[in-house]
């Protein structure tokens, strides 16, 4: 049989670095192939290679046993290899329908046949038990949904060989369950997937080949019935993998964050957000646990001020903040962790100190009077590089020449700054490597214990669980039940958060 | 090898810079290289001589007389050009400077001409017009703000409508019973006398022509604007509104207010852009006044990058062109080749701009790499 792909001594040079060297992998058709590595590995290169948007210095490229070369995106989806990308490319304002066909519209007499193509998009989806409504609003969509749109979108286009890059770092373990049973399908079908990952025992539940790079280049190709989780870490990067977790009980007495009755709606008018009430103290941090899109972007967006509530109140530290605009929670001491970071967390073509001022420019040591206060905030970024470990060789090169991990301790270390008394942290971790991620938590932990009060959002449970004095299930807008992360185990914190014990449609 | 020394992360830092400067000029003096190419095909096609033809915009351009009106062309330019970036730099495009600054103008000019200005002080005179004209523009343009924050009207569609409007109100105003006189066939606003007029800057080798008082205006707004994008808080928000309007909105900016505001401020200096040629030149509004400002203004930002600098040289290039196109006619060329430039140059350097934007961020990226020495053997890394 021949090879849905095939790899072979594959280099990429950028000016100055090698950033793959001899890279050699072999995709048997009809197999989920994980790729695992540590971020910055080399991994989102050698995807990019292989997807046609950018080209290897040597190696070739075999799709099905025939010498391929590709020049964009165009001629590898030609020979039938698709992306789904970790950062979404849709169109907010435009339908799953829309979205799905831009580029490829389908015509019938030289008009635009939406009808036809609606038909295909429902029949995928429901093949593949997709769930997608082709009429809604993308905008309207979580994260889990929208990665759906992208694997829907990808499959439209006539894909035989699937990349998911990341596909797990959005999701929670049913719908993680539910991608997997989708990928099964897929393989089912006789189409290939390329499963890019850091998540091991992922990799190891749902791969039949496992390649590992390291430093650009691979170093083992596995089975998963040959290796452990541990043994698979090591090969990634020589060591265990981190572990979030709390030491003793910094809760103290006072409140810090009181919601009561916070409701929400959507623009059509639907409750997206249903009474909601908690308290977070000083020093506690209260973890919400719940699948994607049932009302968390809302909660932090209501919080934030970015949306405003329908009803109910939201005090901090006993005063009623609800008319105060996102400036002044701010300036409050509000801290925020965006789960986008490239959406609402940076300005991607500023410079890191630029970024250093975003979100605190009315404050010391960024502002003085109505002024900049260039200085300040120059050196105040080389305190958070230094502090946080932000690898990057200035200050003044823009922010989307870093890596997602150091941009976003940048942004952690930003919003920890200013001595903020709340934090609101959306998936802290996101798309972070290893030793990043052990520098988020531990900074998190050091502010808890100085008394910061902590909303944690997060879809990875084990950092949920880990981090987390409470744990509050967030269930179609509603807190529906509270759980200790004492006694919870990833699973049953799984079905808590689909409606344990209800019928889920 | 991994560049982590001191000296060297200077010397980084000055290549940078450096770097960015070269960058910066690649774009303009690229689509300007262009341009001049796609020109040269087609005085050669149209059987004109390249050669003549830039011979005599030489010659002409080194008159001292068509020097100042190019200077003076600029200045207007660059106020519009200005009044434009001012809206680009928050995405904002203000298509109605047009309408803007000639309604502020009729208006200033009527209330500089009117007799009861005559008894005071010259300086209060001038003051007064300019403040009524960047009052009027300012006006002008909320209304499209306006509209845009509480109805979320497009301001491209409704500063479209408002330059229809705009040259409503000033036939309607130009009138004799109403702001104007008639002076022979000549209907405009009462002259402006002596008092309220700004006074020319001599120009050596030239007695015909001065240069617009007011220039030294137009130069402070280029200051003013670089200082409060540069230093201000309210230039930072304005410019991370520009860049990302959900990260800014995050970060505390009140998105709605920053774009009101800006269209007040792109229209206040709107209203100064008929002001140089109207205290310094014609000393009144009629049909004469110079139109169509406010769509070069567009043309002149997008090739000054919105840069207050860029502006400059772009609006100077801007009017040598136009000042030294009537030379073109005595030597036989049609003068719209200059017209057709101009075009190009637009075009081509909008192109330009998102190609060295590209390749700017990719280098920077492969630089952050280089010296990080991501791909390195672990033992270079961990020593």
């Amino acid at each position: 049989m021949t090879n849905a792909v095939q790899l072979t001594g594959i280099t990429k040079r950028f000016p100055g670095v090698v950033a793959n060297a001899d890279v050699n992998i072999t995709v048997r058709p009809g197999t989920v192939h994980a790729i695992v590595g540590e971020n910055g590995a080399g991994k989102s290169t050698l995807m990019k290679i292989l997807y046609g948007m950018q080209r290897p210095d040597e190696g070739t490229i075999q799709v099905d046993g025939a010498e391929v070369s590709f020049h964009s995106p165009a001629d590898a989806i030609k020979v039938g290899i698709g992306m789904v990308h970790q950062h979404f490319m849709l169109a907010d304002n435009l339908t799953v329908l829309e979205n799905v066909v831009l580029g490829n519209e389908p015509r019938a007499g030289g008009r635009l046949d939406f009808r036809a193509a609606r038909a295909k998009i429902r029949e995928i989806s429901g093949s593949y038990g997709l769930g997608v409504d082709p009429d809604r609003l993308v905008d309207d969509l979580g994260v889990g949904e929208r990665q759906r749109v992208e694997i829907l979108k990808v499959l439209y286009r006539g894909a035989r060989t699937l990349i998911l890059d990341e596909p797990t770092a959005v999701l929670v373990p049913q719908e993680v369950d539910e991608l997997f049973g989708n990928l099964r399908e897929l393989k089912a079908e006789g189409l290939t997937i390329l499963f890019i990952s850091h998540k091991l025992d992922e990799v190891l539940s749902v791969a039949d080949d496992i390649t590992v790079i390291r430093r650009g280049t691979t170093v083992a190709s596995v089975r998963p019935g040959e290796v452990t989780a541990r043994q698979l870490a090591e090969l990634m990067v020589g060591s265990a993998l981190p572990v979030p977790e709390l030491r003793e009980s910094t809760v103290t007495d006072t409140a810090v964050l009181e919601v009561d009755g916070l409701t929400v709606l959507a623009t059509d008018g639907r409750t997206v957000l249903d009474g909601v009430s908690f308290t977070i103290h000083a020093g506690e941090v209260l973890g919400i646990a719940g699948v994607e899109g049932n009302g968390q972007a809302e909660l932090v967006d209501a919080l934030m001020g970015i949306r405003p509530p329908a009803a109910g109140v939201v005090r901090l530290r006993g005063k009623d903040v609800n008319r105060l605009s996102t400036r002044h929670r701010r300036e409050a001491g509000v801290a925020f962790i965006p789960e986008d970071r490239h959406r609402q967390g940076m300005l991607l073509e500023a410079t890191l100190w630029e970024n250093r001022v975003l979100g605190h420019q009315t404050r010391v040591p960024n502002a003085r009077g109505p002024l900049i206060d260039r200085r300040g905030a120059k050196v105040d970024t080389q305190r958070i590089v230094h502090e946080y470990d932000v690898r990057t060789p200035s200050i003044d090169v823009v922010a989307a020449a870093l890596s997602g991990g150091n941009q976003q301790k940048l942004i952690v270390g930003r919003e920890m700054s200013g001595n903020p008394v709340l934090l609101i942290a959306s998936h802290p971790t996101r798309g972070v490597d290893v030793g990043a991620q052990a520098a988020i938590w531990e900074h998190i932990r050091r502010a808890r214990a100085e008394h910061l009060a902590v909303l944690l959002i997060s879809a990875d449970l084990d950092e949920l669980i880990g981090m987390s004095d409470r744990i509050a299930v967030i269930l179609r807008g509603q807190l529906v039940s509270e759980v200790d992360p004492g006694a919870v185990t990833p699973q049953e914190l799984g079905s808590a958060m689909t409606g344990a014990g209800e019928e889920v449609a | 090898m991994t560049g982590a020394t001191p000296s060297s992360q200077i010397e980084k830092h000055r290549r940078f810079s450096a770097r960015a400067v070269l960058l910066g000029l690649a774009a303009p003096v690229g689509a300007l290289v262009f341009a001049a190419l796609v020109c040269t095909a087609i005085l050669v096609v149209s059987k004109h001589s390249p050669a003549d033809v830039v011979d005599s915009m030489v010659t002409s351009a080194k008159r001292p007389r068509t020097f100042v009106i190019a200077l003076n062309n600029a200045t207007n330019y660059y106020l519009a050009a200005v009044a434009v970036a001012i809206g680009f730099r928050m995405n904002l495009f203000n298509i109605g400077v047009d309408g803007q600054y000639r309604l502020a103008a009729m208006l200033a000019a009527a209330l500089a001409g009117a007799s009861f200005m005559d008894g005071l002080p010259p300086f209060l005179r001038i003051a007064m017009t300019i403040i009524a004209a960047m009052a009027v523009g300012a006006a002008w343009a909320g209304i499209a703000g306006f509209l845009k924050v509480t109805r979320g009207v497009s301001e491209v569609i409704s500063t479209i409508m408002l330059n229809a409007i705009a040259t409503a109100l000033v036939a309607f105003l130009l009138n004799p019973n109403r702001l104007a006189v008639l002076t022979g066939n000549d209907i405009h606003t009462p002259e402006i006398t002596a008092g309220g007029q700004v006074p020319g800057i001599p120009y050596p080798g030239t007695s015909s022509a001065t240069v617009h008082g007011l220039i030294i205006v137009a130069a402070a707004v280029g200051v003013l604007y670089w200082f409060v994008l540069a230093r201000t808080r309210f230039g930072f928000d304005l410019k991370a509104t520009g860049l990302s309007e959900s990260a800014a909105v995050a970060s505390g900016v009140n998105v709605k207010k920053m774009v009101f505001l800006s269209m007040l401020l792109s229209g206040g200096v709107a209203g100064l852009v008929g002001m140089p040629e109207l205290l310094g030149g014609a000393h009144s509004y009629s049909l004469n006044f110079p139109p169509g400002i406010g769509f070069i203004g567009i043309a002149v930002a997008l090739l000054g990058r919105n840069h207050p600098v860029g502006i400059a040289f772009a609006s100077l290039l801007w009017g040598i062109l136009d000042a030294s196109s009537n030379g073109l006619d005595v030597s036989g060329v049609p003068k719209e080749i200059v017209a057709i430039m101009q075009g190009v140059i637009v075009l081509s350097v909008v192109v330009a701009y998102e190609l060295v934007r590209r390749y700017r961020v990719r280098l920077e990226q492969n630089e952050v790499g280089r010296a990080l020495g991501r791909t390195q053997v672990p033992e270079a890394v961990s020593s």
